[in-house]
């Protein structure tokens, strides 16, 4: 399966005629460099690659004219398995698996900061999310369940196109907005949204500090603000990537690069560039025995944090 | 490497709701310091609605979040408008399906059967802030459902009654129909004998033992099913009553609208809805379809579970008797053929309830009453064997030590009441085990006698399938806190797993009974006389024994 699934990306790519170098993850060294030139993205005057590319460094980054986040092989890599996004058994199986912790965490925060019962079945009646990288709106649908009135941004159209279909089959999600857009794109049409979110993406965009001045742009003042993401740490480099992608094939291999990983200080420091201010955080831990997440303080892997914008 | 580096990050131990947890960056010349809130989830757990407990399994949840606490029980008027589609605009609580011929009503729960489990489960969902929004359909043909039968205090009990635990009567006070079930007859226990015929061995059970008040009560079924029924009136929930049975399930309704349209695009998870057809020419469509339908379940069939299990050839005959003087003990006596349990009701009454092989039963349900009387008289006395003598240890003597803080180890064996009289027709039924190999698929769950049956013996059948209704509205309840669509797979899983172990610990445990039993066998007698003075008189393993009979989750033996 995976070396079906290794010729898929290839054709993608190939198709695509945007990489020169297909695997790049796969050497150590050019995973360094690439983790040197992302960081170096952290740095305004360098965050835009093209503008000074360091030589030998995969080209990863679109040549799309539009000034984006996005980072074309990773948007290659989900296109290839989106019609699997609602196969609960499928390649989207752990994202399943942690959807309901993820959400108790968003449900907890959000409702706090927006005064809204716990107790009640749609707490969040009345309020605007974005959903943004959306995917096949594993997310946007029990957000709009919750009584949301949910906009699911993702810039992969077969993604937008499997979330569509499946909103359809459920009347109380059937009100989902899904676009085949940007955050940066939003920015643009100068939306904004009482809360933005954004889980298990920003290890995925080519420059997260430009990403997330992008989320707090389309975040209302006082507005919330969620992402998730995998720590850089030995730990994840041996659960996320080893364990998830090699031993136990929960991901395709190559899901993930570990130097694209942020630290949770690095992730707090960069929203608090872009005027958010991290409220609260918390770890999901896996349970091999019960096969379940939870949420717990350790934030050695799996990270989520709630942010504010500042006024 | 970079510009940032972590020198320290600080976890204070909690003590407090206002801990926080302090980053502390130092990176180059800057030096800053960012204070996150530290992460609090944890909510004072309102007894028994643990939604959040499997969301949370942090054994450092000290914590307690003030605003959790002022919500738990704050009750808000239920929002109506959890679906957009017909579902809403059904009026609430009517009897009979709406105009067949109109439009099909969609739900989001279909519960098939609205017997005792059933009904549970329906006021379990009524009664939690986050189920009570649901739109819940009862399909079952019984005409108790829609109106409101009298049960009158004078008549003499029905013999179809359970024996309730403790863990029950508290899920019952939580959902608020235990004070329906104290308006009739009811009869609380907190003595309870067993013995067998080969005069070696008692054990007797009480209260006191395991600091409780009662070791259980027993109540007639149609008491327990109309307490439900009341409560589910009285509650503000929108519910539908189809007086009809099922005839078929569409698993995938849905899913075949979306391939057509999407040219064959695998959509995983399919439609949200089943439909449900009717035998009267009805349907119906629900995201969720509970088979409460007992042991010869219809969803149970149309949804392809399979079922493992084995007949006893054992029936049961159940009646009602009565007594020159008050019962007040609960009776259980090994027979070669089977238990004879008689079981206290009020008012000088007593419940029979006697395993024997299937001739037997024939001839027992025809002969006189006179004849039956004297053989159940023979049966909880003399007959096939002694009494067992409460000396065989020199009154325990060498186990004195052990027995020391249980007051029952001390009480000698009695001889039930007498019975005077047979008031209730002898009804026989066949005893079998059964056991669903799945509980749960996509859009479907089983619940009680749909799921699993048990040997009477222990009078644990209807306590697993309230256990069972409890807990699904639980997971249902949990589903919705975190936006899931309540039929999905993943969700029913859940509930399978929680009640699973639970079910088939306990069928194991009553089929090892049964079978230990039904053996005359001289050195088995001794160890089962063996068994019972231990039980008898080891009062960590009589403790746990009654714990376990009480409902609580815990195996004997395993103290």
């Amino acid at each position: 399966m995976a070396s079906k699934l290794t010729n898929r990306l290839r054709a993608l790519y190939t198709a695509t005629n945007q990489h020169r170098i297909l695997s790049s993850h796969t050497g150590a060294q050019t995973a360094f460099l690439f983790s040197s030139s992302r960081l170096a993205s952290d740095v305004p005057s360098l965050s835009n690659p093209s503008s000074a590319p360091p030589p030998q460094i995969p080209q990863s980054v679109k040549t799309s004219s539009a000034p984006s986040s996005l980072n074309q092989n990773e948007l290659a890599k989900f296109a290839a398995i989106a019609e699997t996004w609602w196969n609960s058994e499928g390649p989207f199986k752990p994202l399943h698996a942690i959807n309901p912790t993820r959400l108790a965490f968003i449900r907890s925060t959000l409702c706090r900061h927006f005064g809204r019962d716990q107790y009640s079945p749609k707490p969040f009646e009345g309020l605007k999310f974005v959903d943004v990288g959306c995917g096949g709106g594993i997310l946007s649908e029990p957000l709009a369940r919750m009584g949301a009135t949910v906009t699911g941004v993702d810039a992969v159209e077969k993604n937008i196109n499997i979330a569509r279909l499946h909103a359809d089959l459920d009347p109380s999600t059937s009100t989902i907005e899904y676009c085949c857009t940007t955050a940066e794109k939003l920015v643009e049409e100068q939306r904004t949204f009482d809360a933005v979110i954004a889980l298990e993406v920003i290890e995925h965009v080519a420059n997260p500090a430009e990403f997330c001045k992008s989320l707090a742009t389309l975040t209302v003042s006082n507005g919330a603000t969620v992402i998730s993401t995998i720590n850089r740490s030995m730990r994840a480099y041996a659960t996320a990537i080893i364990a998830a992608e090699y031993l136990l094939h929960w991901l395709p291999k190559g899901t993930h690069q570990w130097s694209s990983f942020l630290t949770p200080e690095e992730l707090v420091l960069i929203l608090q560039r872009a005027s958010v201010s991290v409220k609260e955080m918390a770890g999901f831990v896996f349970n091999p025995l019960t096969g379940r997440w939870s949420l717990s303080d350790d934030i050695g892997v799996n990270f989520i944090a709630f942010g504010t914008k500042n006024s | 490497m970079n510009s940032l580096i972590v020198i320290l990050v600080r976890y204070c131990i909690c003590t407090d709701s206002t801990e926080k947890l302090s980053l502390l960056f130092e990176g180059g010349m800057k030096c800053r310091r960012a204070e996150l809130t530290r992460y609090r989830l944890c909510p004072i757990r309102p007894p028994r609605n643990q939604w959040y407990a499997t969301l949370i399994e942090d054994s450092k949840c000290g914590l307690i979040n003030r605003k959790f606490a002022e919500t738990v029980y704050r009750l808000k008027v239920p929002r109506r408008n959890f679906c957009a589609d017909g579902a809403s605009t059904a009026p609430s609580s009517k009897c009979g399906p709406p105009g067949y011929d109109a439009k099909v009503g969609h739900y989001d729960v279909a519960i098939v059967g609205g017997g005792m489990v059933g009904m549970a489960l329906a006021c379990s969902l009524a009664s939690m802030p986050l189920t009570k929004h649901l739109n819940v359909a009862i399909i079952d043909s019984n005409p108790a459902l829609s109106g409101r039968f009298c049960i009158k205090k004078e008549d003499p009990p029905d013999p179809r009654v359970s024996t309730v635990t403790p863990a029950t009567i508290s899920l019952f006070k939580e959902i608020g129909a235990w004070k329906y079930v104290e308006q009739h007859r009811h009869a609380y226990f907190d003595k309870m004998q067993v013995w067998d015929y080969t005069g070696l061995g008692y054990t007797r059970y009480n209260a006191r033992d395991v600091n409780k008040e009662v070791l259980g009560c027993v109540v007639e079924n149609r008491v327990l099913h109309n307490s439900l029924l009341s409560c589910l009136q009285n509650a503000e929930f929108q519910k539908t009553i189809y007086p009809s049975r099922l005839l078929n399930l569409h698993l995938n309704s849905s899913s075949a609208r979306v391939d057509s349209t999407s040219s064959g695009l695998p959509l995983h998870g399919q439609g949200p809805s089943v439909k449900l057809d009717l035998i009267d020419g009805g349907s119906l469509y629900a995201k969720l379809v509970v088979g409460a339908d007992g042991s010869k379940s219809r969803v149970r069939e149309l949804a392809g579970f399979k079922t493992t299990g084995w007949n006893y050839s054992q029936n049961a005959i159940i009646c009602t008797v009565k007594h020159s003087v008050e019962n007040q003990c609960a009776w259980q006596r090994f027979l070669p053929a089977g238990p004879i349990a008689l079981l206290p009701m009020d008012d000088k009454f007593s419940n029979i309830v006697w395993t024997m092989n299937p001739n037997e039963a024939n001839d027992r349900r025809v002969m006189q009453e006179d004849d039956f009387v004297k053989d159940v008289n023979n049966a909880l006395d003399y007959g096939y064997g002694p009494h067992p003598k409460s000396s065989m240890f020199g009154n325990g003597g060498i186990l004195s030590w052990l027995k020391a803080d249980v007051t029952s180890a001390n009480e000698l064996f009695e001889v039930p009441p007498k019975v005077v009289n047979l008031t209730s027709d002898r009804l026989v039924f066949p005893l079998s085990l059964m056991h669903a190999n799945n509980y749960a698929s996509n859009h479907v769950a089983l619940i009680g006698d749909s799921a699993h049956t048990v040997h009477p013996l222990a009078g644990q059948g209807v306590n697993l399938g309230f256990g069972d209704a409890f807990a699904l509205s639980r997971v249902i309840a949990e589903g919705i806190a975190v936006g899931t669509d309540i039929g999905e797979v993943s969700l029913m899983r859940k509930y399978e797993a929680e009640r699973k172990a639970a079910n088939i610990a306990m069928m194991a445990v009553l089929d090892g009974f049964q079978k230990a039993y039904s053996v005359d066998f001289g050195p088995l007698n001794i160890l089962r006389a063996a068994a019972f003075h231990g039980a008898h008189y080891i009062s960590p393993l009589k403790r746990s024994i009654i714990s376990y009979a009480s409902g609580e989750q815990k195996l004997p033996l395993f103290f």
